[in-house]
């Protein structure tokens, strides 16, 4: 890989590293009294082990290939392996979390393995380590190909894609020692917060840069959906987390909102989380791969188009339905309940132009486990944008807010729309992107399918039903109007519904398992000589094909 | 800037400059003229011509 980049590429990035590895010794100097000192420290051995694979490769020939005549293909293949790992990683952690509430004594007296450490670990590794990698590597394929034209230079998709990681591997271990800021999808501390900044805006320069290459004169709607995603999770992300740190050589710090403004925030924050990360991004990748793999072009461009802005203008307004019955204005709660009801408007006509795109197909996505992924993911974007505009009307929030209904609602979307999705996409890329015919067992495919499936209804149906028991016990009077059930009453009537959710929770994970190692197969698998696919770069004489794990 | 004055700016400009952006987005995506491009750029992706364009 090191071998794909100039000499110039080269020394760009042990440059970058060096510093990388300067700012990590020095963080773990000024704060070795702290577990920053650790985090610092972390970083520098990372950048160090980077410094020795660039050098191992430094001396390599320069490529003399014409790099005008391919697209730049190697940080989206390892991409998506790395987020199938922090697929399987994010998935046990959630389920490991899922048998605690069964098991609660099962923390082993450790700090680290208590719920409050474990969970963000789930949430982080399957929103950002399977999620934001699935959706920058995806992006790289997708901006170039839809743009016809490659990345400007080599190391910046590098630098995103790994800097990337370090924020996500801070994260994970901060969680671990207890560093957190306690704000939901926002837990790193500061000092990760603005390494996130500076690699995501890197992120979003670069695919402006790709597509004022471009040689397609209209920006195919994907993109819309790849730069609203990263433009408002860089603004969503620099206001969450404005903080004042109580000294630069320590971890803690403070907020720079208090009160019902500091819940407003980040509310703002999680709730656009949701569209801008796990929607808008995701519907990039679904407008580019479905059609790609049901060979139809999208049913209403125009549809798409609306929807893009619906999505835009109406999502930024939603958050305040997190925040019903609290401190918050009345109108502005009201203001989100509306808001959420008519996204259900530019939601719905996203999921029927995705159904309606395979209207038509349906042989294939009998055939196709992979575009099955799709279809299905379509099917639970419409489901749970449905039910979340409901679960936002005041009323219903009442029964449902603080229930596992929320649990449920968020893991129909995450389960059945953003990991469906993805999962179509990967298994569709994996063989384009590595010249194979196809996946390496399409069996496995299939059971990876019907386990994910299975996994999510068994998953939702048990989250409804407790949460909607738990809503009812908790607001069910006795004689006196005094309430008729204790709070452990309650936990004892879920008890059951935990069970059958971590069991779905483990269906998933194994799937996703499965997945990585047909994705490891087929990658090492030769490729079939007989396999004539439109080559992604010319075959230049005398220079040996890329080769698996290259 | 005191606090009704915000409400009342965000109840009515707000109100207005959503429903400007809708009627923009409307019109740039019914303009006949573009419908063309639309429909170019939803085949396109379709091509498997897989490599950049000189």
């Amino acid at each position: 890989m090191i071998a794909q980049l100039t000499r110039n590429e080269r020394q760009t990035a042990l440059l970058i590293l060096l510093a990388v590895a300067i700012g990590g010794l020095a963080m773990a100097v000024g704060g070795r009294d702290n577990l920053l000192g650790i985090h610092g420290a972390i970083a520098m051995a990372l950048a160090i082990v980077m410094m020795f694979v660039v050098i191992g490769g430094y001396y390599a020939p320069e490529p003399t290939e014409d790099r005008t005549a391919s697209y730049y293909d190697d940080p989206t293949k390892v991409g998506i392996i790395i987020a199938m790992v922090w697929a399987v990683i994010g998935m046990a952690v959630g389920d490991w979390v899922a048998w605690l509430l069964v098991f609660p004594d099962m923390t082993f007296d450790a700090g680290w393995a208590s719920f409050g450490r474990l969970r963000p670990i789930h949430t982080s590794g399957v929103i950002f380590g399977f999620g934001g990698n699935a959706l920058i590597a995806t992006s790289f394929y997708v901006m170039q190909r839809t743009s016809r034209a490659r990345m400007p230079d080599q190391v910046t998709p590098w630098f995103v894609l790994l800097g990337y990681n370090l924020f996500c591997i801070i994260a994970a271990t901060g969680y671990l020692m207890g560093v957190t800021q306690s704000r939901e999808y926002a837990e790193p501390e500061w000092y990760a917060d603005i390494w996130l900044v500076i690699v995501w805006v890197t992120y979003f320069v670069l695919y402006l840069r790709t597509l004022a290459r471009r040689k397609e004169p209209h920006i195919y709607v994907a993109n819309w959906y790849y730069l609203a995603f990263i433009l408002v999770v860089a603004m969503l992300h620099i206001v969450n987390n404005l903080a004042v740190p109580i000294s630069l050589t320590q971890a803690k710090s403070y907020s720079l909102f208090s009160g019902v403004q500091d819940a407003m925030t980040q509310w703002w924050y999680g709730h656009n989380a949701v569209a801008f990360f796990l929607t808008a991004g995701f519907l990039g990748m679904m407008y580019y791969y479905m059609p790609k793999r049901a060979g139809r072009p999208i049913y209403s461009y125009r549809l798409s188009i609306i929807s893009f802005w619906g999505i835009t203008f109406f999502y930024m307004w939603a958050g305040s339905h997190h925040l019903h019955y609290t401190a918050l204005p009345h109108w502005v709660q009201t203001l989100g309940m509306t808001f959420s009801v008519m996204l259900l408007v530019p939601s719905w006509a996203s999921a029927g132009n995705a159904l309606m795109t395979l209207n038509g197909a349906w042989h294939k996505v009998r055939d196709d486990a992979t575009l099955r992924f799709m279809m299905v993911a379509a099917v639970f974007y419409g489901l749970t944008t449905f039910e979340g505009s409901f679960m936002a009307i005041r009323p219903v929030n009442a029964l449902s807010h603080y229930t596992d209904w929320t649990v449920g609602h968020v893991h129909a979307g995450a389960l059945g729309w953003v990991a469906m999705i993805t999962f179509g996409a990967i298994y569709a890329s994996v063989p384009w992107l590595w010249k194979r015919e196809s996946m390496w067992s399409p069996r496995l495919v299939e059971v990876h399918f019907w386990l994910a499936l299975a996994g999510t209804i068994i998953y939702v149906f048990a989250m409804w039903n407790s949460g909607i028991i738990q809503g009812l016990m908790w607001r069910t009077y006795g004689e006196g109007g005094t309430l008729a059930y204790s709070f452990v009453d309650s936990l004892i009537a879920m008890r059951p519904y935990y069970i059958a959710r971590a069991v779905g929770g483990l269906f998933f994970l194994l799937g996703a398992a499965i997945g990585l190692y047909n994705i490891w197969m087929t990658i090492r698998s030769a490729p079939e000589a007989a396999y004539d696919m439109t080559p992604d770069e010319p075959v230049v004489a005398g220079m040996p094909a890329m080769q698996p794990g290259e | 800037m005191t606090h009704d004055f915000l409400v009342g700016f965000s109840k009515s400009f707000g109100l207005f400059y959503l429903i400007a952006l809708s009627i923009g987005v409307l019109i740039y995506t019914y303009w006949p003229s573009n419908k063309k491009r639309f429909d170019y750029a939803a085949k396109s992706v379709l091509s498997e011509d897989d490599k950049p364009w000189a």
